[in-house]
């Protein structure tokens, strides 16, 4: 053969091959052309459509990540209602301006929003309380009868990175706290890094919660291996009295954890009988650390032990009846379903394989029932009728339905893009409700009109109330949606104004005839009246250098008829709610005339409400 | 001429049976729902007021729908422009018409009692007199309070006249005013008085 021809054929098959190759490689993959991403669009319109005037069956709280909020959207038209505004001050309602929301931020101006927690009572929503955590050891109460943060609780002592949180127990007892990154305690103490295995400290907390008003305060702690602790849930019903909580970097490593802390086949569930630890507290055992009673389990054991899980897991979940806790590594393509007699059993016998700082490791093999194949990447679990369960799948990018009990994969959906937490109607209760599941996905590029490169978050509602999944919606979320609580609707009866007659505020003046200033030396009050269209006083002379407090009283107690209070120039901004009293308190140290109007929207005289602060 | 009074003294000097006069007691009683209902509400609906707001006007009082507060709330919509508020105090109405309403009741019983189908004639004409001239009184406020606006107000309208019946629109409010319970109670009244006017004129006819 020539060396031509050789050639020759050489293109030829090259020729052949690029043809082959440019006819196999399509467009998008197949997830993107594939039917059944969508369902049928008339039917998805139909199914979340909620016209002009009607309203959404569930209330979605959704958290707000970094932004340091808790957003509430309406299922199922996924419409964005309302924003609560929890660690980070919020101008849109005044929030962190005021004298009292002021101090509960405690001079941080944001906090990690992960795992919004509705109260419950008997393992059930109970419509009273949602408790949300941050990443600074602090806990916040929001009340749903007005939908305001009540309480900002913490930092919690010793508990550092407070990831694993807010998880409530099932009669509300308790809100519970985990460190994700462990240190030495208590804070303030210091040890270099390369003593990380044995002078950091891991530590998980019980916030107690007081059944009537929902007050937080300090309950105790558990001392840890510095593990990074992550999600949690507490067992209900047949596992009522414990919690489980994922923990990775088993490892105990530092420096470039992706790599070191991702040695070991299994990290671990921490299971933790929290009654026998109350009880031990009681009995007086635990060391003050930090200001907090502290059990240490090798001194206190029967309180904690170990479940090997798949490496690096993320979320636990207990099945409604309390008797499956779902765990999986997030790197694996399967789940396991640990059996929670098993569990007890193994205990009982005494079926350890180990100990990790004088707490048991129990065995694999003796606590699990199945590991189900749902698919690579399990993050998080949620439940929903008839015994089906949905498993996110992160790697995938896709939920898993399956069933507990045969460990049937029934059904995957995908995702756009990224799926990490996901929330199914009342999906983490004794009696879940099924009909509606939200997968809160991480990325969501080229899904929505372009905003830039800062891009917003994607949550997607998906029909669950048939055999096959089916997405309906795609919705478009702040930042950063961790985790959610879907509530019926029904189950919430907020308050529309504050009744005058529960109005005790020592400064509230309900007449436009009590408003004034009064001064005593340099101290100065000013009781403020707002009602439709008048600022009353509608001018304020100070002295420079006067301290001054402002209360404002909304006089309305009429439906969203809010008064806002702007000071220009003194970065003053308040808004009153009909029949709510706040204050400000501030030095008058700019001499000048400065205008206050009114900033939220009120009538056809809004523009007049206006007023000037004369400071001589 | 003469025979016509002495029919009508014959009629006025009637003792009246049993029917009648349980009639009669049967009235006085029902004057007890009007302290209880109101006579007349007002309800009005704006695009920004779906569900309404509503003023009962009692006999003795004014009130509002939502525990109160829809009577402040058209207080404030109407100080725009420059209407009096709607206030219990305002209207001398409130203290006399629960006073006539009881001499009124006292008067029933009186005839119940007594049986005098003459008490029964002056009673019957009080009242009637007290009906029409407290319509009268309430339209003539309505008419004040539409009308005497604040020189000073924001929004300048010209005075107008709130429906005592029916409907009316002004600006963006539809206004629905009709009769309530003690209204009826009141007409269940006059009803039962007529009826024992008849029956007693019967009862003389059968005598005669």
């Amino acid at each position: 053969m020539s060396s031509r021809f050789r050639w020759g054929i050489l293109a030829a098959v090259v020729l052949v091959g690029l043809a082959v190759v440019a006819a196999c490689a399509p467009s998008a993959p197949k997830g993107r052309r594939a039917a059944g991403q969508t369902s049928d669009l008339g039917v998805a319109a139909m199914k979340t459509y909620v016209a002009p005037g009607d309203l959404d069956t569930y209330y979605l709280f959704s958290s707000g990540g970094h932004s340091g909020q808790v957003y509430v959207y309406g299922v199922p038209s996924m419409r964005h209602i309302s924003t609560i505004p929890v660690f980070t001050p919020y101008p849109a309602t005044g929030y962190g301006f005021d004298d009292e929301s002021r101090k509960m931020l405690g001079g941080l101006t944001w906090g990690d929003v992960h795992h919004p927690a509705l109260s419950e009572t008997g393992g059930d929503y109970d419509g009273r309380w949602l408790f949300v955590n941050e990443m600074n050891g602090r806990v916040a109460r929001i009340d749903l009868r007005d939908f305001k943060t009540k309480q900002i609780f913490g930092p919690m002592p010793n508990v550092s990175g407070n990831h694993g949180s807010a998880f409530v127990t099932p009669n509300s007892e308790y809100s519970m706290l985990a460190s994700r990154f462990s240190i030495p305690i208590p804070k303030g103490t210091v040890a270099p890094v390369e003593k990380y295995a044995t002078d950091y400290k891991g530590v998980v907390a019980a916030v107690k919660i007081d059944p009537k008003t929902g007050e937080m305060s300090q309950g105790f702690e558990i001392l840890m291996p510095p593990f990074d602790y992550d999600l949690g849930d507490a067992g209900k019903k047949v596992s009522d009295g414990w919690m489980f909580w994922t923990c990775y970097n088993s490892e105990r490593a530092t420096g470039k954890l992706e790599v070191t802390s991702a040695q070991r086949d299994r990290d671990y569930i921490a299971a933790i009988d929290w009654r026998a630890a109350e009880k031990a507290v009681a009995e007086g055992k635990g060391d003050l650390i930090g200001g907090v009673k502290v059990l240490d389990p090798k001194k206190v054991p029967g309180v904690v032990y170990l479940m090997p899980c798949g490496k690096s897991p993320h979320g636990v979940d207990v099945s409604p009846d309390g008797k499956w806790i779902i765990g999986s590594g997030k790197l694996q393509g399967v789940t396991t379903a640990f059996n929670f007699e098993k569990i007890q059993t193994a205990i009982r016998n005494k079926d350890f394989t180990g100990e990790e700082d004088g707490i048991p490791v129990l065995k694999y093999e003796s606590i699990k029932d199945a590991e189900i194949p749902v698919g690579l990447g399990p993050l998080h679990t949620q439940f929903g009728t008839d015994g089906y369960a949905y498993t996110s799948l992160f790697v995938d990018s896709a939920i898993a339905k399956w069933k507990l009990g045969t460990w049937e994969v029934v059904d995957k959906v995908p995702m756009s893009y990224s799926i990490g937490h996901l929330c199914a109607a009342e999906g983490d209760t004794v009696s879940p409700d099924g009909n509606w599941l939200v997968g809160l996905n991480k990325l969501s590029h080229g899904r929505h009109l372009s905003v830039g490169p800062s891009q917003p978050e994607s949550s997607q509602l998906v029909d669950v109330t048939e055999e096959k999944m089916k997405l309906v919606y795609d919705a478009f979320t702040e930042p950063e949606p961790h985790y959610a609580q879907m509530i019926k609707a029904d189950k919430l009866h907020p308050i529309e104004v504050y009744p005058k007659e529960e109005n005790r505020h020592p400064l509230a003046v309900w007449d436009v005839k009590d408003a004034g200033v009064t001064r005593s030396g340099n101290k100065v009050t000013v009781k403020v009246v707002e009602v439709r269209s008048t600022i009353t006083p509608t001018s304020i002379e100070l002295n420079q250098g006067d301290e001054v407090t402002v209360a404002l009283t909304n006089i309305e107690q009429t439906t969203d008829e809010l008064h806002g209070f702007g000071l220009l120039d003194y970065n003053i901004n308040v808004v009153v709610d009909p029949g709510e009293t706040k204050t400000i308190t501030f030095k008058a140290d700019k001499k000048g005339v400065f205008p206050y109007y009114c900033t939220n929207f009120c009538s056809a005289l809004h523009q007049e409400m206006q007023g000037y602060l004369i400071v001589k | 001429m003469r025979l016509f009074l002495d029919r009508v003294d014959r009629f006025l000097d009637v003792k009246l049976d049993v029917t009648p006069r349980a009639f009669i007691l049967m009235a006085a009683l029902l004057l007890l729902p009007t302290y209880v209902f109101p006579l007349w509400k007002m309800t009005l609906f704006a695009p920004q007021y779906q569900d309404g707001l509503r003023l009962n006007i009692y006999s003795w009082k004014l009130d509002g729908g939502n525990n109160g507060q829809d009577v402040r709330e058209v207080n404030v919509l109407n100080h725009y422009i420059g209407m009096h508020d709607l206030d219990t105090a305002a209207f001398t109405e409130f203290k006399w018409i629960p006073f006539v309403v009881g001499a009124l009741g006292l008067l029933l019983l009186r005839t119940a009692v007594l049986g005098h189908m003459g008490h029964l004639v002056d009673v019957v004409v009080l009242f009637f007199y007290f009906g029409l001239f407290s319509l009268w009184s309430f339209g003539f406020k309505l008419w004040v309070w539409g009308h005497d606006l604040a020189p000073g107000a924001a929004v300048k309208v010209p005075g107008f006249m709130p429906p005592l019946f029916g409907y009316r629109k002004i600006a963006n409010f539809e206004v629905y005013s009709y009769p309530e319970m003690g209204t009826y109670a009141f007409a269940a009244v006059a009803l039962l008085l007529l009826i024992a006017l008849f029956v007693g004129w019967r009862q003389r006819t059968a005598a005669a």
